[in-house]
């Protein structure tokens, strides 16, 4: 196992974007004056004459994206989630989701982790959003090698891309030496029969933190990280609801429309089982330091542990 | 231009203008109003102006347009159609289920489209992209975009103005098509915009302000508008919301209805006996 890498996923991102130019050309990236925050300020250092910024203007800055893509380019189109998906969701929907053009749209400051700046910028509907839009592909990475690898998918992806970036620097816990990233594949983190847990992004690693520490309480609970949230992996969910019969899932989202309604989408024509959907319910945020405030919204370990115990007693 | 070429551009706008009838008759709705105000400006771009290829609609160093209005799209289907992107009886089936043309232009249906648009505002942005691609590639194709006067009530507009001119894109063409009715009724009287030339200037355009109507003047402007180097261009083009059809002219009721069967009837005979007088004089 590599050492673990403490990193927030937008500066993976933002050297993972650095890498991949090297050998595409095309690869050009946006951003509405927050790149010294998304981190596309990596790239603009290393690419200054491939990043343009937009000023503080995001709905022009996706359809420029649209207009660099329909004459062949690779766009990056870079701000914070809140802004990028709400304030320019239509842009999006009709210049970028409507024609299908090759877009990266990428959502930093995602969650409520987002932390001090509080409810105006702590995004938790950005995945509800895109996963509304046809064709769009919706990323929401784990931790510091899986935003690297997503990145590389997303570039290869000949199609529209959202890819949730967050602020808080977190824990690698993948193994660089045996991970794979597959688009549209869940990955069984850690194995279990008695339930299974869901998990998305930042809250991936304190939902594995939570299963290994049941374990030890003979509480036998499924991991599955799905880093694809659109389009979902429907066999590895399907399965899960049949072996284990319980499905809780994590996310730093509002539980409307976000990973837990994606699940439940999968199972519930095919083979329903109760799903305990955790996450933000149906509120906004506010400001505080990011680990008290995702311990406040019950999304570390503890929190997801207590979850399991009462859906464990219920069976 | 020559008095024949003229005319015969004459007789291609009103035959834009006679499918942007037939198109809107048969759909049973659409936007004529518009359309026929812009019929001459596109008519000028795909005839005289745009390198185009219609036996290869992705050609990639073609110019581009971008109809940013795009509900004006009846009359640019008829120009694509007269063009040979398609066949010219697909304007019967506008707006129809599974039809080639939408109600508003899609890039991925539709032959010579070259973006997908409707939303205003996001047009003349995705215009901005293009011509963007254009200079990072070190191309030389132009990018034109028609925006209408209500549709510069966006802010959309203005952000993507700011841009083209910090990034210097002397290769996009803005026209607007300033035929002074919205859907509410008078743009001054909606939310007025003026001064609209004073606006583009102080927004870094080169602006030139024209007859829409007037081919000579039409191509001084796209002519100028290429000679002008380090900034962006605007043409303010005046129209009459309607133009060509006499029941049609300036009335703002013509915004976004079809014509019934009476009225489909006078408005093709009335270009009908148009492009009949020009032919004869061509």
């Amino acid at each position: 196992m590599a050492d673990i890498v403490t990193k927030a996923t937008r500066e993976s991102f933002g050297e993972a974007l650095c890498e991949l130019a090297k050998d595409n050309e095309n690869i050009i990236v946006l951003d509405a004056d927050l790149a010294g925050a998304t981190k596309t300020s990596i790239f603009q250092k290393a690419y200054p004459d491939r990043f343009f910024d937009c000023g503080i203007a995001e709905g022009n800055m996706m359809c420029i994206a649209a207009g660099l893509a329909s004459c062949g380019k690779v766009p990056v189109a870079a701000s914070f989630a809140m802004f990028a998906t709400g304030r320019a969701y239509e842009q999006i929907r009709n210049s970028i989701g409507y024609p299908h053009l090759n877009v990266k749209i990428a959502g930093s400051h995602a969650g409520i982790s987002t932390g001090e700046d509080g409810a105006t910028h702590q995004c938790l509907e950005d995945v509800a959003l895109m996963r509304t839009i046809p064709g769009m592909t919706v990323l929401c990475p784990a931790d510091h090698y899986e935003m690297k690898a997503a990145t590389k998918a997303a570039i290869e992806l000949d199609g529209p891309v959202y890819i949730r970036l967050g602020r808080l620097a977190i824990d690698s816990f993948n193994d660089p030496d045996n991970y794979e990233f597959e688009l549209g594949k869940g990955i069984t983190l850690h194995e279990g029969s008695d339930i299974t847990v869901i998990a998305t992004g930042l809250v991936v690693n304190e939902a594995r933190k939570a299963c290994e520490e049941l374990e030890k309480e003979g509480i036998s609970a499924r991991l599955i990280n799905i880093h694809t949230i659109k389009p979902i992996d429907r066999e590895i969910i399907l399965k899960a609801a049949k072996e284990t019969g319980r499905i809780i899932t994590v996310e730093e989202h509002n539980v409307i429309g976000g990973l837990g309604d994606a699940v439940c989408d999968v199972i519930t024509s095919e083979y329903p089982v109760p799903v305990r959907k955790v996450g933000v319910y149906d509120r906004y945020g506010y400001s505080g330091p990011a680990w008290e405030l995702l311990e406040k919204f019950g999304l570390t370990k503890d929190g997801i542990a207590d979850v399991i115990r009462e859906e464990i007693a219920k069976k | 231009m020559n008095n024949t070429e003229k005319r015969q551009l004459k007789a291609l706008a009103a035959k834009a203008r006679l499918g942007a009838i037939i198109g809107t008759f048969n759909a049973k709705s659409g936007h004529p109003g518009g359309s026929l105000s812009a019929a001459d400006i596109m008519t000028y771009l795909y005839f005289k102006e745009m390198n185009v290829d219609p036996a290869n609609p992705k050609m990639a160093d073609r110019d581009r347009f971008v109809l940013s209005k795009g509900h004006c799209c009846p009359s640019l289907y008829a120009v694509l159609a007269m063009k040979g992107f398609f066949d010219w009886e697909e304007l019967t089936r506008l707006r129809h289920v599974g039809a080639m043309l939408q109600g508003h232009p899609d890039m991925k249906g539709t032959p010579g489209i070259d973006m997908s648009t409707g939303s205003l505002g996001q047009g003349v942005s995705t215009a901005c992209g293009m011509a963007l691609a254009a200079k990072y590639d070190n191309k030389d194709y132009r990018v034109y975009t028609i925006l209408g006067d209500g549709e510069c009530e966006e802010g959309q507009v203005w952000e993507s103005a700011m841009f083209a001119a910090h990034n210097k894109l002397d290769n996009l063409t803005v026209i607007v098509d300033q035929n002074g009715l919205q859907i509410d009724g008078p743009v001054c009287e909606v939310c007025g915009i003026e001064p609209l030339d004073k606006k583009f200037e102080s927004f870094g355009f080169h602006v030139i302000k024209i007859n829409g109507h007037c081919f000579d003047e039409i191509e001084a402007a796209f002519e100028e508008a290429k000679t002008i180097k380090g900034q962006p261009t605007a043409i303010l083009a005046k129209t009459v919301k309607g133009k060509g059809v006499s029941f049609m002219e300036n009335q703002v009721d013509w915004h976004g209805k079809g014509p019934n069967k009476d009225e489909y009837e006078k408005a093709c005979a009335e270009l009908q006996a148009t492009i009949a007088e020009l032919e004869v004089e061509c």
